[in-house]
This record gives structure tokens, sequence and C-alpha cells, in this order.
């Protein structure tokens, strides 16, 4: 079980949480020209690393937040939380 | 070669059975290859045992990480299936079946396929008719489906709940009798016994840390065991795709996480074939020695460990008891899992890529096994013709892009959803 600490909530058990993907990828500017490139990469193409791995979850059985997790892809362990408007570095 | 037969298998047992040649021989790299395969998988092996069968092309080298067998191949379910609507799946899949039917005896090795058929469940009339859709679909491309009612469903498996009292009643299924289960260890060392006797090195513990591209053009791959050149290059690396990826500065439709599954302790004799619930997470087939083998979806987070956690477990067995109350009684054996290269839309990729010489084979999800023979058989010819084979003119790395996808269940690019 993982143990993400919720920005708003606190220490909470993952069952109470939804995954979102990757937290990196960012939309094209909806107001500009986007290529069929930059909407391709937006879409479909991720880097899916080993280690550490910034990624949305939403608090879906509580605050129902969107929050963003640094956690580690091949030992799960969570070094980071934060609120989806604050930057992980 | 020694060839396995009820013959040799007396004629060792005079001796022990202490005088079996290797099955396959542990060589050292050499410097240079006319074809590497990195991945030692179901895949890859299969890759290899077709080229030098099928294209004469027999100066090849497997490259593996850990051992042969030891990744996904050693660890899914054993389901051979080809109950997919889309043609190029299904075309492509059933081709695969045929390569199944005669593994066996081509291998001399038995890899003890068993069809004995997959059911899907349909719990609701909208079901009923997708099942009924997709069964058409089938039969069109030649595949066997039969719509059964819930009679039908009731006589193939009177075990399961069909009191008035579930929350999910069963209304029907769509079984494919042709479908089945195999030994999937078998598959991995019949491919490397035939493979090696046809002059393929296997070489095991041999990690690779970078790849040679001149221009490029793939020149050679870099390992922990040395530099070792090589004319073409071809990845069947599954849920390590990325991580070589990112070494080729290749970014793909992929994402890698973690599917579990499990066993219980071994029973009589109870279920033939395979069984999908299709309200909720859960598949279930009975092994030769008796578990029951059972998984259901992945644990919904990119992960690139080798094992899940515990809250998936119990999400598939509650999806599992509500199907088969029996399992209640069960002690669960084991469970394990396996890493997943999940494409954005559900189905593999084997193609060409942009670098001359290398050639990709990944995205399986949670769905490889079944396609071995078929997936080494196109990738050998895509990897010797230098051009994808008609079955796997589809599965291209640029479906995405040209709108082309194949999204046979329809998800959309949240793998993790199932």
């Amino acid at each position: 079980m993982l143990y993400i600490k919720c920005p708003y909530c606190g220490l909470r058990a993952q069952k109470e949480f939804s995954y979102g993907g990757d937290a990196t990828v960012k939309r094209p500017n909806i107001n500009e020209e986007v290529s069929s490139e930059d909407w391709d990469n937006f879409v479909y193409m991720r880097k899916s690393p080993r280690g550490k791995h910034i990624e949305l979850w939403q608090h879906i059985a509580g605050c129902r937040q969107w929050i963003k997790v640094q956690r580690d892809t091949a030992t799960h362990e969570i070094f980071q939380t934060a609120k989806v408007t604050e930057e992980i570095r | 070669m020694q060839k396995y037969s009820v013959f040799s298998l007396i004629k060792n047992a005079f001796s022990n059975h202490q005088n079996w040649e290797v099955a396959w021989k542990d060589p050292t790299p050499k410097s240079e290859y006319d074809v590497v395969i990195i991945g030692g998988g179901g895949h890859g092996l299969a890759t290899a045992y077709y080229l030098a069968k099928e294209h004469n092309i027999r100066n090849v080298a497997i490259i593996e990480k850990g051992w042969i067998g030891g990744g996904n191949v050693g660890r899914n379910t054993t389901i051979i299936r080809s109950n997919f609507m889309y043609d190029a799946n299904a075309r492509f899949n059933e081709f695969g079946m045929d390569l199944w039917r005669n593994l066996s005896q081509e291998l001399n090795f038995n890899v003890m396929f068993s069809p004995r058929g997959i059911i899907n469940l349909a719990h609701s009339d909208a079901q009923m008719n997708a099942y009924a859709r997709r069964g058409n679909s089938m039969r069109l491309n030649g595949i066997d489906a039969k719509l059964l009612d819930r009679d039908g469903v009731k006589k193939l498996i009177p075990m399961a709940d069909f009191s008035d009292e579930v929350r999910f009643p069963i209304f029907g299924g769509l079984m494919q009798p042709s479908a089945g289960t195999a030994r999937h260890d078998a598959v991995a060392w019949g491919y490397a016994r035939q493979a090696d006797d046809m002059g393929v090195d296997i070489i095991q513990h041999c990690e690779v840390t970078g790849f040679d591209v001149v221009n490029g053009k793939i020149k050679g791959i870099r390992t922990s065991r040395g530099d070792i050149k090589a004319k073409k290059v071809g990845l069947c690396v599954a849920g390590s795709t990325n991580i070589l990826a990112e070494k080729l500065n290749m970014t793909l439709p992929i994402e890698t996480h973690v599917l579990q599954a499990c066993v219980s302790e071994p029973v009589k004799p109870l279920l033939d074939g395979v069984v999908t619930f299709g309200a909720g997470h859960f598949y279930i087939s009975q092994s030769d020695k008796g578990e029951m083998v059972m998984g259901g979806d992945l644990d919904g987070y990119n992960s690139y460990a080798q094992r899940g956690n515990l809250p998936t477990i119990q999400h598939v067995l509650t999806g599992g008891l509500a199907l088969f109350p029996f399992l209640s009684r069960l002690k669960m054996l084991r469970t394990w899992g396996g890493i997943m290269d999940m494409s954005m839309d559900g189905s593999p990729i084997i193609d060409k890529t942009h670098i001359e010489g290398l050639y990709l084979n990944c995205g399986w999800c949670y769905g490889g096994f079944k396609s071995t023979p078929v997936s080494g058989w196109t990738f050998a010819h895509t990897i010797a013709q230098d051009q994808v084979h008609e079955l796997n003119s589809e599965l291209r790395l640029n479906r995405f892009s040209t709108g082309h996808l194949l999204d046979e269940k329809g998800l959309g690019t949240k793998t993790w959803i199932g």
C-alpha cells in the first residue's frame, strides 16, 4: 500500500486516490497554432522514466483535489507531494 | 541435437537422466553479429528462431540482462486467444493461432498447448450486443466465436454464481472455443533450444548499456560484457522499452506499468478453459497442476517494480468472489508482478525506426504471451527484409500521428484505467 501525503488532508492510504499520469506533460497553448508533432507529443508520447517520476493523483475519496506526487517508479518510494499549482523541483 | 521422444526418455532413464545434452549453450559474445536481438524473453527467442529458420540468418545473438524466460514470459497467465474485433489484430493473432497449433511438433518440445476455450461473460443487454458484434467481426475474419446465453454459460461453468442476489447477473457470454492456454516456460525453452541448435548465441546476464549510432545508422551496442558490432538490432524488451528508448533519445507512445497475478492452492479439476468477468477486473483459469490462476488489472500507476501492492490483489479477488463464491475457501499460494509496456491504444508496435537497422517490437500491454509465435515471425520478417510484413503493416509506430489507432477497447490513452 502506498501512503500519500495530501497537501490538504495529510497522510492517507493509496485507496483514497486515483491516478492521473505524468504531471510534466504540458498541453500546447490553447490560443496558438499547434503543430501535429506537438499535439502527438502531448497526447501520446511519454518518457515513463525508471526512477523519479512527477505525477498527478486525485484525492478522490477525500478533498477531491488534484495533487502532484514525486515518486520512484522502481521502489515506489514517495519523496514529495505538492498542490497542483506548485512546482516540484 | 538430441531429439526429445519417448525413446530418448526411456534410453536416458537407464542412466538416471544424468546424460541429457544441455538444451542451449552459454557462449561468450562474439565481437560482431549480423543481427542482435535485445531481450531473451518469448518474443526475442521466437524472433531469433524465425530469423534462422525462415530467413536463414544464423549469425544472430540474443542479449538478455537476466536469464531467458525470467521476465514476462515466465510471469503471464498463459492465455492464448484471438478474439479481437479489429481486422489488423484479428488477422495477426489468428495467424499466431495457426503457429500455436503446430508449435510442440515444430519445436520438438511439448508446450502443452491446450485449446479449451475462453468465455468473456456479459452482465447486461448492452454488453451482449457488443459481444454479438465482436463475435460477428471475428467470424468474418475466420475465427470461431460462439454467443452463449445464460443457460449456455451455466452448462459450461455451473459453479459460477447464478443466484438471484448477485449484483451483476450473468446474461451470457462470448466464447472462442479454439482459445486456450500453454505452458509458458516451455515456449521460451523450446524456442531457445531450437534457436541455439541453428547457431544463435543466447547470451544471458549481459546488460545493454548503450547504442552505437553513426549518421542515423546502427553500428552496434555497448554491453556489460563489451561492445558488440551489429548490422541490425531488434528491441524485444517489453517493460524495459522506455529505458532503452531513452538511451536512443527516442520517446515512444508507451508507459510502463505493473500487472499482478496470483494462484491458489491446487484443487481437483473444476474449471475447463478461461473465464473473464465482464463487470470487474478479473479472469481465471485452472492450470494442469490444479491451481486456480487469476489476474485482473494494472496496479494503476507507472512502475518498474516487478511486484505490486495488496489493494489491487484485494480488488481483483473481490471481483473473483462475486463471480465464483467457492474461491473464498481456497488459500492463495503466491502473487507476483510483471512490468508491462502499455501502448497508448492497447495494440502492439512491430516496426522499423528512424534509425537505419534498428527495429522495434513493443507495446504488448498485458497480452504479449498469446502473440509470442506471430510476434517473432513478423518481427523476423521485418528485420530480415527491412520492411514490415502484411500482418504487421498496421502495427506501425506512426499510426499515432496519422490517426490510424487500433484502440480495441476504446479506452484512449489512459492506459492505467484498464
